[in-house]
Formats: structure tokens, C-alpha cells, sequence
């Protein structure tokens, strides 16, 4: 976890001069600048930073979000778009010197068009609100973070946000087909479309995942999809993470892509049984919950494979999910995973590397020995589908320095991420959080081309500076600071 | 090689030379323009990397597709987006820039969205690599897939990692006697219903739907469906996906319009209907201004895919757009080498 970049590039505003210019273009309500109303809106699910932001626009419609921007732009003030503020790297935290734009009052759905399988939505909709206008429909969004019921589609654009049904039905990005975008001067762009390509550059693939750097989402068309019929749930036991993880690569060996793949340690597991009794097995190292859909006949014949898979790969116990209501069962603890740990420990801090799946043993035995050594608990959630990790720290910020302690663990997790081959965020994001370890993974020449990119979008680094991409400077100064403390695992990793 | 792409492009790059970057070159017929001096990748070849329980391939960019096929096959996997094979000497760096994804697209994804990772020499030689070998990743602009599609005009893709799917137990294909609005409406409905499609292709009165999964399911469906099952289909859907089907031998001119999946027929010409409706060629010699226009009205656009005027064939992009293009451009060719002019006269 990094400290936010310092903006010393850009000098500070006369506040006053652009509040009232803000007045100007907004109705009052959506114009927030007394110390209590801005509050609020200091840290996004990452709360260890905080920041007040000068003001907090919160625009009614994208004619609105545009002459905030022109403003910003105009007066050379930071802009931080803002959907629900669960992110989990800090994407969300305010500028002290710039205007936070919250698109939470831009919530409508627009048009939903059953035939074509679309929905045409603004960017403050909730994720799980599609799903819902879509259900009578027989028609569903398919990404399906576990923020569901609370984070926006603008947010999921930003980090390309993923969920449990992933590994089959793909990430934000495969599963958008047109955005409207607010540049920093005010301009609106259309891009991608209505049919599954568009004429130019893929610009969609571009937006995706740019956290906020690049422009303002304020409409997205997003692709819905038929409801599976059924769907049923495997939940399996082990007795050791390497029979658990070489299931993972041999029901995927076996040619079987399943609904979700998701894996729980021991601890893990302790932890959500106590507090929403799903049944799991606490004997087990750990499980894996293996989930099929599709027509009754599809849904039959992977269970049977599934399960076989499951038993040659030296499952200890394997349960099948009788009805709905026990496939909900099994899920639940998976999903309240991050509540459940947050209820042992007054803190948690959640990783989310990604690595290649046949590491996976090698790099929990990693965790586990960091673990140790760090001297905090450190449970095991993950997509294990997709080699998405989610180790959950668990520290106390009222003992002095344990944040700080818990971060440095967390930093060693994704070098190890790194070194297994993967990267430092497969859903997150980078925010403010892993500004640092993006001086690990990309070299200084990359970065660059990243910040070439961003200047073709964004010429004077509005747009939520002192995110996503350090700066050369930045990472000069991490890896001193690294040396320093002489704990540099990897000193032959490029030092600049 | 690299070290050898590596000269040729600095040399370019002070001299102020064009590079044509080009593979097997079996999509020359394609694009705004072609010019510069050919910098030919298929040295730089082999499968770096493949672990089929990943659903990953790492390749160097000038491997024949057919090699690429074989080994996945190999795996019992396949290129989901089933790029088209335009020829014996079809490369997978081709596959990558061009984009181009054959009938099983509207079910499965497109060719970037199978891009995980990239390697990539810019134009000053600078060897990059973005994305990676993992299913997600979202440290740093997406740079991988923005590169595919962009026909050589940003980077020399040098190596790619391509997320490979297990290829489907069973596939059957119905047959149906409809109209073109008749099909239009059928595939989208079916579309909006749980069957596992993978493909349709619908001419001259005839439709045919690809089914492809679990047997169980492929059967239920059916049932479901009607229709009449064809004979040999799999040679049939080899030459939709190749575009050796009669439809794409014939015509001079080729229209390909990437639009709504419930646009109406449009009445352009002979039409050819993929994609659940969204892909629609049409096979005629028609001014671009009435083409482009019958595509924007029906939500998306249209390019002329092969023989006319190739100066008029792409859709007008929208001012602030074509702007975003050429600074794109220019941030990340500076030097302006790869392939100017190729997808664009203004880049
Ligand atoms: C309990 C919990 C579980 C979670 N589970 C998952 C999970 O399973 N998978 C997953 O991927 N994530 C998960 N997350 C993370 C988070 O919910 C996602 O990143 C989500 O997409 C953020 O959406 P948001 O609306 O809250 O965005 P915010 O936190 O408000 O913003 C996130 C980023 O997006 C930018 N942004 C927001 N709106 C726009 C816009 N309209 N235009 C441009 N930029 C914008 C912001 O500047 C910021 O950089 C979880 C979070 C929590 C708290």
C-alpha cells in the first residue's frame, strides 16, 4: 500500500473563485463544499486513505457533467469521478485540491431493448439493478461482483470489474458494447456501438479499466444475456491446498469451463462457518464450490464429470446442492467471506493478485510462510477459476504500526504474485493502493507509453492524477525507499 | 529477430520510411491503403508457451495459425473467436491485428477478447510487454487489446497470449427455409433464450444454426428448435468461417456492416446475415455515403471488406473521435511508421 502520489504539479485553486463557478452550472443540491457535506465522501472502500476534496459535484446529467468539467478544466483543477465508493484501491479518494464528481444521482435505467438483449443505462445505476430490470425478461447482466447490490456500472467500467460467473460469461469488457464518455474539456465521444465492433481503434478496451483516468462514463450500453435454467453447485472438500488446486487445473484440463470455481482455505472457511453456518466442512485445508448451468440436461451431464473429476483428484467429500435454496446456502459463504473475516479482526486489508493456476499451491505456501513471519492471519478466498487470489490480512489499526505492517505483508504477497508470473490486480485495480508495485511489474519504458496515452486523452493530468500509473519519479523514490529498509526480496528486478 | 525487427524499425524510424508490417499478407486486400517497406515477421516464429489446463497459448506473432491450431487441437481446444483462415500462410500476429473473428463470434467473444497479453516493439525499438498470461488483470491501460484490430499501425506485436477454450463435445447444425426478417427475428429470439448457439449464417432463403455443447443439451435443443438437421456441416461452417462459401467467392465488391442484430433487412443488395443478425455482408456495388449511412441508422458501421473504392470504405468517424485517433496515433507512433494510412487516411 503506497501513499498517494504528492500532486506538486499542479498549484492550488482559488476555492472560492471555483465554487461559484460551480454554482454557476449546477443546481444547489448538487453542489456539496461545507466541511459536512464533503465528509462523507472522503475514502472509498479502502478507508486507510482520506482525503477532503474542495467540493463535491454531484450532476443531475451528462450536459452537467460536461460544464463541470469545462470548469475544471478552465481553472486547471483535478476531477475525481466517483460512482458507489466500494472500490478497493483507493480509485475513489478525493483531491485535497480537486472536485470530487459523483455520478450517484445519475441513476436511471434508459432503455432496455428485450430483443436485441441490451440495456442502454447511466453510469450511477447499481450493477445488481440491471439484473433486476432485465430478470422479467428472462434476461440477466452477467459480470456479478460480490459489491453487487451496491456498486455502480460506472465504478465497473473504470476496473473492469469481474465476479464469480467470470470464468464463463467474462468481465466488464466483454460484456459492454457502446459508452458516451466526457472528456476533461467538456467533449462528449460515442464509442464502440450497437453491433459487437466498432470503425477505428478498439477505444472501448481502452476505457475499460482506466479507473477514472481517461473520461467521465456517463452512458453504457452493456449486452444482457439469457437466464440459465438451472444451476447447480458442487461444494468439494480437501485435505491439503495442492489436491484442492490440481482439481482446479484438471477439471479445466478435462475440458470443462465452469459456471464458477471458487476456493476457500481452512481459515477461510472457519471464519464464514461460524457466522452464516453454510454447511462447509471444517476439517477440510480446503474447498472448492464448482458451479454448472444450462439446460437440465447440460446442467446433469457436467455435474456427473464434475464430481468425477472432483473424486480422481482425491476430494475427501463431495456434496451436491439439492435445491435453489442450497445452492444459495452454499454460496453464502463464500460471498459474506470478506464480512465474516472482518468480524474476527477489527481490520482486514484484501489482495487481489492474479497468478497462473498451476502456481497456485506454490504461492499459498508462500502467503502461509509470510503469514508467519508477519505474525498476522491471513485467510484464503479466490476465483480459483481464474487464478484471481484474495488473501485477506487481518490486523488491528489500533495497535501502532500494525497498518503499516499489514501493508508491507500485502506488498510481498503481490511480489510473490509477480514472480509466480501473474500481476499485482485482477479486479481491483491499482488506485492509490498499488501505485508502488506498478514500478514492479511494468518497466520504466512501459510506463511511459501508459502516460503517452493518457496525454492523448488528457493533456494537462486532470483526471484523477497520482492514480493508476506512478511516475518515474514516484518509482525512483520506491525503489530507494525499498533499498533502504534493506527487505528488497527481488534486487534484480529493474531499479530506477 | 528481435534484435533484427529492432534495426529495421530504428533504421525507419530516422530515415522517416513507412513499415508495412505483414505476416502472410493474406489480408493485403484489405484496408484504406497499403505502403511502406514490408518488414516480414514470419521469422519469428513458435509457441513460447502452452499449458492447456491454463486456457492459455503464449506465440510469437509470425507462427502460421495453422501451427497454432494444431497444437490447441493437440489440447482439445480451439481459438474460440475462429479467426478465418484467408490462406495457407495466415500468421496469429495477422489474426491479432487485423481482429477479425469468424461465426462462432456472437456466442463466444472476439479476437480481443481473447487477448490477454502482448509483447510489442514501439517505434523507437523499445521492446514493451503489456497485459499477461493471466485470465484478469487490470494493472495499466489495456493496451493488449486495444492493439489487436489496429492492423499495424501503433506496434510490432512481437508475441501474444490468447486465453483457448476447450472445444465443445457435440456439434449439430439445423437447417431452416426463412426470409431475411424471418431469420432476423427467429435469431434473436432464439438469442434471448438459454440454447446453446454458436453460429448462423443465413442466404438466399436458407438458415442455418450451429448448436454446440454438452450432447444432452445439443439434443434438447433440437427439439426445441425444428428444423432439419444438415449433412457434412462441419465443411460447411469451415467454409462460412474461411469465407470460401459461394456467397464470398462470387462478388467484386464487399460490403461488411456491423450493426444492430434486430435492424431490419436492408435492402442494400444481396446480403449474406451472421451473428444473430449483427454482421451483415452485402455483396454490391453501391456508393459508400449509402452504405455508411444504412449502417449508422441501424446503430453501427460499415466497411468496405473487399474490392471498390478502398479510399471510401471506412465509416466517417465522429470529429472528437477521429481527433482521439491521431493523437492516439501519435503518442504511440510517434515517428509515424507503422503503416500510415492503413485503416485510415487521417492515421
Ligand atoms: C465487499 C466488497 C466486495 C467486492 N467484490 C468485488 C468483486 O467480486 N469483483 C470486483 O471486481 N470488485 C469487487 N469489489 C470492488 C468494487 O466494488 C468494484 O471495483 C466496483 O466496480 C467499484 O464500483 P463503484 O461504483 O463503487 O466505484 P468507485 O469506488 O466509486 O470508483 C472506482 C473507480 O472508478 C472511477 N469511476 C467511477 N465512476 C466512474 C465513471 N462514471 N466514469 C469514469 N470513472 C469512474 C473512480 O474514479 C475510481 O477510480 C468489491 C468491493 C467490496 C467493498
Amino acid at each position: 500500500m503506497g501513499k498517494p502520489e504528492a500532486i506538486s504539479a499542479i498549484p492550488a485553486v482559488d476555492s472560492h473563485a471555483l465554487i461559484s463557478r460551480l454554482r454557476a452550472v449546477l443546481p444547489s443540491p448538487s453542489l456539496l463544499a461545507l466541511p459536512e457535506e464533503t465528509k462523507p465522501y472522503e475514502c472509498d472502500g479502502l478507508s486507510a486513505f482520506r482525503e477532503v476534496p474542495l467540493a463535491v459535484a454531484l450532476p443531475e446529467d451528462e450536459a452537467q457533467v460536461a460544464a463541470v468539467l469545462k470548469v475544471c478544466h478552465e481553472m486547471r483543477v483535478p476531477v475525481v469521478a466517483r460512482g458507489a465508493g466500494t472500490g478497493l484501491s483507493g480509485g475513489a479518494l478525493p483531491n485535497p485540491l480537486g472536485v470530487t464528481l459523483g455520478l450517484s444521482k445519475m441513476k436511471r435505467i434508459l432503455h432496455i431493448d428485450p430483443l436485441a438483449r441490451t440495456a442502454r443505462v447511466q453510469p450511477g445505476v447499481r450493477n445488481l439493478a440491471i439484473s433486476e430490470a432485465a430478470a422479467p425478461l428472462g434476461l440477466y447482466y452477467a459480470p456479478d461482483p460480490s459489491s453487487q447490490i451496491a456498486c455502480s456500472i460506472g465504478g465497473n467500467i473504470a476496473e473492469n470489474s469481474g465476479g464469480v460467473h467470470c470464468l464463463k460469461y467474462g468481465l466488464t469488457v466483454h460484456n459492454i458494447l457502446k459508452l458516451r464518455v466526457v472528456t476533461i474539456d467538456g467533449e462528449i465521444l460515442e464509442l464502440g456501438g450497437e453491433g459487437l465492433d466498432a470503425a477505428g481503434y478498439d477505444l472501448m478496451a481502452l476505457m475499460t479499466g482506466s479507473e477514472g483516468l481517461l473520461g467521465v462514463v456517463t452512458e453504457i450500453t452493456v449486452k444482457l444475456l439469457p437466464k440459465p435454467q438451472l444451476a447447480r453447485v458442487v461444494l468439494a472438500a480437501f485435505d491439503s491446498l495442492e489436491k484442492a488446486g490440481n482439481a482446479v487445473a484438471n477439471i479445466i484440463g478435462a475440458g470443462i469451463i465452469p459456471a464458477g470455481l471458487e476456493m476457500m482455505d481452512k481459515l477461510a472457511t472457519r471464519a464464514v462457518e461460524q457466522f452464516v453456518h453454510a454447511g462447509y466442512p471444517l476439517d477440510a485445508e480446503a474447498i472448492l464450490l464448482c458451479e454448472s448451468d444450462g439446460t437440465p440436461e447440460e446442467v446433469a451431464a457436467e455435474i456427473e464429470r464434475m464430481e468425477a473429476v472432483m473424486r480422481a483428484s482425491g476430494a475427501t467429500q463431495i456434496r451436491l446442492s439439492k435445491d435453489e435454496a442450497e445452492r444459495l446456502r452454499f454460496w453464502s459463504g463464500r460471498k459474506a467471506a470478506f464480512p465474516a473475516v472482518g468480524r474476527l479482526m477489527p481490520d482486514y486489508y484484501c489482495m487481489d493478485g492474479t497468478i497462473p493456476k498451476r502456481k497456485l499451491a506454490e504461492v499459498l505456501k508462500g502467503i502461509a510462510q509470510l503469514s508467519e513471519e508477519f505474525g498476522l492471519g491471513c485467510p484464503n478466498v479466490f476465483h480459483a477459476g481464474d487464478g484471481n487470489l484474495h488473501p485477506l490480512i487481518m490486523f488491528d489499526a489500533n495497535v501502532p504500526g500494525q497498518a503499516e505492517h499489514a501493508a508491507k505483508f500485502g506488498s510481498r504477497i503481490l511480489k510473490l504474485c509477480i514472480e509466480a508470473g501473474g500481476t499485482i490486480t485482477g479486479e481491483h485495480g491499482v488506485g492509490v493502493e498499488k501505485i508502488g508495485e506498478m514500478c514492479d511489474q511494468f518497466t520504466p519504458d512501459a510506463l511511459e507509453t501508459f502516460h503517452s496515452v493518457k496525454a492523448a486523452f488528457d493533456t494537462h493530468g486532470l483526471l484523477n492524477p497520482g492514480k493508476a500509473v506512478p511516475t518515474l519519479h514516484r518509482c525512483a523514490e520506491y525503489g530507494q525507499m525499498h533499498v533502504a529498509r534493506g527487505k528488497e526480496a527481488f534486487p534484480d528486478l529493474p531499479r530506477f | 529477430m528481435i534484435e533484427q525487427f529492432r534495426d529495421t524499425i530504428r533504421a525507419a524510424t530516422s530515415a522517416g520510411r513507412p513499415l508495412r508490417i505483414r505476416g502472410g499478407g493474406t489480408k493485403d486486400f484489405y484496408g484504406v491503403s497499403l505502403h511502406g517497406d514490408i518488414l516480414d515477421t514470419r521469422g519469428h516464429r513458435g509457441i513460447v508457451d502452452y499449458e492447456p489446463s491454463e486456457l492459455v497459448m503464449t506465440v510469437r506473432s509470425g507462427t502460421p495459425l495453422a501451427e497454432v491450431e494444431s497444437a490447441l487441437a493437440e489440447g482439445g481446444q480451439m481459438l474460440a473467436f475462429e479467426p478465418p483462415r484467408l490462406g495457407a500462410g495466415s500468421t496469429i500476429g495477422g489474426v491479432v491485428a487485423s481482429g477479425f473473428s469468424g461465426p462462432r463470434r456472437a456466442a463466444t467473444g472476439s479476437a480481443r477478447d481473447y487477448v490477454l497479453g502482448v509483447r510489442v516493439l514501439d517505434s523507437a525499438g523499445r521492446d514493451l510487454s503489456f497485459g499477461g498470461q493471466v485470465m484478469k488483470n487490470v494493472a495499466g491501460y489495456d493496451l493488449s487489446r486495444f492493439v489487436a484490430g489496429s492492423f499495424g499501425t501503433l506496434a510490432l506485436v512481437t508475441e501474444v497470449s490468447l486465453k483457448v477454450l476447450p472445444k465443445p463435445e457435440v456439434e449439430t447444425t439445423l437447417a431452416f427455409a426463412m426470409d431475411e426478417s424471418a431469420a432476423i427475428e427467429a435469431l434473436n429470439r432464439w438469442a434471448g433464450q438459454p440454447l446453446p448457439l454458436s453460429a448462423a449464417f443465413h442466404v438466399d432463403g436458407k438458415l442455418a444454426v450451429r448448436l454446440s455443447g454438452a450432447g444432452a443439451a445439443v439434443s434438447a435443443a433440437k427439439t426445441r428448435m425444428g428444423g432439419e438437421v444438415m449433412a457434412d456441416d462441419a465443411a460447411f461452417w469451415t467454409a462460412v468461417r474461411d469465407q470460401t462459401h459461394p456467397f464470398f467467392a462470387e462478388p467484386a465488391t464487399l460490403w461488411r456492416l456491423s450493426i444492430r442484430s434486430t435492424a431490419p433487412v436492408l435492402g442494400l443488395g444481396l446480403q449474406a446475415i451472421e451473428w444473430n443478425g449483427s454482421l451483415r455482408w452485402v455483396a454490391a456495388t453501391l456508393p459508400a455515403e449509402r452504405v455508411h449511412a444504412a449502417a449508422q441508422a441501424a446503430g453501427g458501421h460499415a466497411t468496405l471488406y473487399r474490392g471498390g473504392d478502398r479510399s471510401a470504405g471506412i465509416q466517417k468517424l465522429a470529429p472528437g473521435v477521429l481527433a482521439l485517433h491521431q493523437r492516439l496515433k501519435q503518442a504511440l507512433d510517434p515517428a509515424g511508421v507503422f503503416g500510415p494510412g492503413r485503416m485510415h487516411p487521417a492515421f
